[in-house]
């Protein structure tokens, strides 16, 4: 049941990226929804799940986004990595708060990036120039996006019950 | 210890899913020589596997040469293997030529093709991951769309087909890192290699430092990478610098607007040199 919902959330983000990518990368502030969804589940779930989702994710995406110069797996290599470690730092550290989630998910696109560049320019297959302004305006969309989401899927339960109980209320 | 157990088993489990997908990385990328890296380690190895069974062989078969007094026979047969291999080799080397003859003697026919024969295609999605810029097409091999044909807008060039399938297609947008078109400034027709920068901008290089270039120049496509078709617009020049070596450092800004795109064009009438190309095949 878990396994068809991150499944259902990667197919879910990759179709929203490939139908929204025009809108989610604006200048140098770019979203990658399937690195959030893989960070996302890596902290609620640990680092088997993390790792797993990673591995998967990053599979389809590179299998989406294959052109002559792509290579599948190295997408699939760096998201591996992150939901990995992101999945450690979720079970060995308290991050409940938006800001130590920001911070995993801004440092989680850090690392996706130096691996998923690094492995491209030393197989000589892709050059990215000096990509320091590009990898943080991600890495600062990643964040937002990702401390959003937690805080709309904790807070939307809550809500619902109090909106259920007000209604309850007025009825009386 | 439970818990140690499964830490231990995850950090197994991490090291078998990237050793796998190292694998899939090396079975893809080709080694300098052209074949994929994991053909190349397991062949490098089946090689020396065969180099000792051959070397041992060899020796067996050298001891019992020399034994039974066939020196002189044995020596003149190897002379006649290196003559006959390098007669194989002379007479490749002799074909090639033949079949570069042949090409040129192609290219040199080329066809006049004033108008070109384009298909409408709607955009349907874009590219998965930010780094890569390209965008997916209705219209596929179903509708005579091929690999490297080139994609327009009625602004200007868009990119090229990358992959294929019945009813859609890939294409790679010229702003993508790794696109390039052949160019040249319209007013002054210096001649250069338009790049993708992966943002909204595009880098022309190899302009020689001399060339006359200035802000504002128009720049078409030159037609000499066989994709893009001569004369499609391609952008303004935004900047010009001195870069201090032999070529200019030129920024330009596309013509086309890729995020406001709904429509393209896919051109496909093949370009001369693409015409040559499927030619000789």
């Amino acid at each position: 049941m878990k396994a068809a919902g991150i499944i259902l959330a990667i197919a879910l983000a990759l179709a929203l990226q490939t139908t929204l990518a025009r809108f989610l990368v604006r200048g140098i502030v770019g979203v990658d929804l399937v690195l959030v969804v893989v960070v996302y589940v890596a902290l609620t779930t640990g680092s088997v799940t993390g790792l797993l989702t990673g591995a998967a994710a990053g599979l389809m995406q590179d299998v989406v986004t294959r052109v002559p110069s792509s290579i599948i797996g190295i997408g699939g290599l760096a998201k591996t990595i992150v939901g990995f470690l992101a999945g450690i730092v979720g079970t060995q550290f308290i991050v409940v708060q938006p800001l130590p989630r920001f911070v995993v998910f801004f440092a989680a696109t850090i690392l996706h990036a130096l691996v998923f560049m690094g492995l491209y320019v030393l197989l000589d297959l892709r050059h990215f120039g000096t990509p320091v302004a590009a990898v943080s305006g991600q890495a600062l969309g990643n964040a937002v996006v990702g401390v959003v989401a937690f805080q709309v899927v904790e807070l939307l339960p809550g809500a619902m019950e109090r909106r259920r109980a007000q209604r309850t209320r007025l009825r009386r | 210890m439970a818990l140690q157990d499964i830490r231990q088993r995850s950090g197994y489990l991490f090291l078998a899913v990237v050793l796998a997908q190292i694998i899939l990385i090396s079975a893809q990328v080709n080694s300098r020589t052209g074949v994929p890296v994991l053909e190349s380690v397991i062949f490098g190895i089946f090689a020396e596997v065969q180099r000792s069974a051959s070397a041992a062989v060899s020796a067996v078969r050298h001891v019992w040469g020399s034994y039974v007094g066939l020196r002189h026979a044995k020596t003149e047969n190897e002379e006649l293997k290196r003559q006959l291999a390098a007669a194989q080799i002379q007479l490749q080397g002799q074909r090639a030529l033949a079949d570069r003859s042949r090409t040129l003697e192609q290219l040199l026919h080329l066809r006049d093709s004033s108008t070109l024969s384009t298909i409408a295609a709607e955009i349907i999605g874009d590219a998965a991951a930010p780094d890569f810029r390209t965008m997916t097409i209705d219209k596929g091999t179903n509708d005579g769309v091929r690999p490297d044909m080139a994609v327009i807008a009625p602004a200007g060039v868009v990119g090229r087909i990358v992959v294929p399938s019945s009813r859609a297609a890939k294409v790679q947008l010229l702003i993508d890192r790794n696109a390039a078109a052949g160019a040249l400034i319209a007013r002054s027709r210096a001649q250069g290699v338009v790049v993708g920068e992966g943002d909204e901008r595009l880098r022309m290089e190899y302009v020689s430092e001399v060339a006359d270039v200035v802000n504002g120049d128009l720049v078409v496509t030159s037609g000499i990478d066989g994709i893009f078709p001569k004369g499609f617009v391609i952008g303004r020049v935004e900047s010009v610098e001195k870069a201090g070596g032999m070529y200019k450092r030129i920024v330009l800004r596309p013509a086309v607007d890729f995020r406001s795109l709904e429509e393209v064009l896919v051109v496909l009438t093949p370009t001369p040199a693409r015409e040559a190309e499927g030619g000789t095949e």
